[in-house]
């Protein structure tokens, strides 16, 4: 690559054709985060306690462990794709690969951990709901 | 790779150069914000869930941390608390004022510097609040 004509050495390295739709499935993925981060802190503050037994309790009803697992994938989504930008804003030689694929593992590890960790709460918690 | 700069050429003005405002300061914090939730508030994320789904010894010791011996938050707990719920505030209000900006409203001089404020104001407002209601369960 890079010692063609003008026109040779740029062929191909224009727009993926991808651009547009990420960036609207990023701002769908702010109105989700929006409602699912608001209700999470509210239901925190309206919380009686925090001792394990509330806790673990209130996450395990179904209308609990369920919007927090689209939360889960809302705001994984969301930061993947956020932090992608801001790597790809600073980094322009082979680190922005190699974080960009740190990234994609760190957001696949999360996501999986997370979930996880919710269904077990839901499937084991004895504690009392709140 | 195509990606590396050719350092022979210039670099468009960038920070140096700018006066600052209201509307640069919304826009650094948004990134601020939205990168540390991302990484630390994850973080902390995860390690909640997973300490709950081991057990009361784990989730115990996940408190400690953040914790004195009587239940109450120490200054770790208060740094990372209030931290986030603020970062969270900001990072919501400028990414509903970006939304906005998305949509091509609200580039008029004057409103787009009360919008960056109305972000500060409502990020303290909001976080004043949320404190406000677990403190005052807390010391009952
Ligand atoms: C109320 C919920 C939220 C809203 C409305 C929201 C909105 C937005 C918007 C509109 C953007 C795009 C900014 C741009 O195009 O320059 C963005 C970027 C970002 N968001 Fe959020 N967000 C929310 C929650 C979160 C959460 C919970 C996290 C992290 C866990 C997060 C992490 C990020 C990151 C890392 C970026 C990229 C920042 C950058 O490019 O400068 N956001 N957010
Ligand atoms: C594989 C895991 C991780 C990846 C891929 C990652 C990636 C990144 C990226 C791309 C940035 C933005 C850098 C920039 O502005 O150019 C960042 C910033 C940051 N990361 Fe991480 N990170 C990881 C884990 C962590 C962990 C575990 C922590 C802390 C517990 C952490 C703390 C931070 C902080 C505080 C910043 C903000 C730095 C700044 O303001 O520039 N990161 N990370």
């Amino acid at each position: 690559m890079g010692n063609g004509t003008r026109l040779g050495r740029v062929r191909g390295l224009g727009s993926a054709h991808e651009g547009a739709g990420e960036w609207w499935k990023h701002k769908v993925s702010a109105g989700s985060n929006l409602l699912l981060v608001l209700w999470l802190i509210v239901s925190i503050a309206l919380l009686p306690g925090y001792d394990y037994a509330t806790v673990a309790g209130w996450i395990a009803q179904p209308l609990v462990a369920v919007p927090l697992i689209l939360l889960v994938l809302s705001v994984t989504f969301h930061f993947r794709h956020g932090l992608q930008v801001v790597i790809e804003d600073y980094q322009h030689d082979e680190t922005r690969f190699v974080l960009i694929v740190l990234l994609e593992y760190f957001t696949i590890t999360v996501r999986v951990l997370a979930i996880f960790a919710i269904l077990k709460i839901a499937f084991t918690s004895t504690g009392v709901a709140a | 790779m195509a990606n590396v700069r050719n350092t022979a050429r210039p670099l468009s003005p960038h920070l140096g150069i700018y006066k600052w405002g209201p509307h640069m300061a919304v826009s650094i914090l948004h990134r601020a914000t939205g990168s540390g939730m991302a990484t630390v508030g994850t973080g902390l994320f995860v390690w909640w869930l997973v300490a709950l789904a081991y057990g009361p010894d784990a989730y115990a010791t996940f408190q400690d941390v953040f914790t004195l011996q009587n239940g109450q938050l120490n200054i770790l707990g208060y740094i990372v608390g209030i931290g986030m719920s603020l970062s969270f505030f900001q990072h919501m209000a400028s990414g509903v004022r970006h939304l906005f900006l998305d949509a091509g409203a609200n580039f008029e001089l004057r409103s787009n510097k009360r919008s960056a404020l109305t972000t500060f104001a409502f990020s303290i407002l909001a976080t004043a609040i949320f404190w406000v209601v677990l403190l005052e369960k807390a010391h009952g």
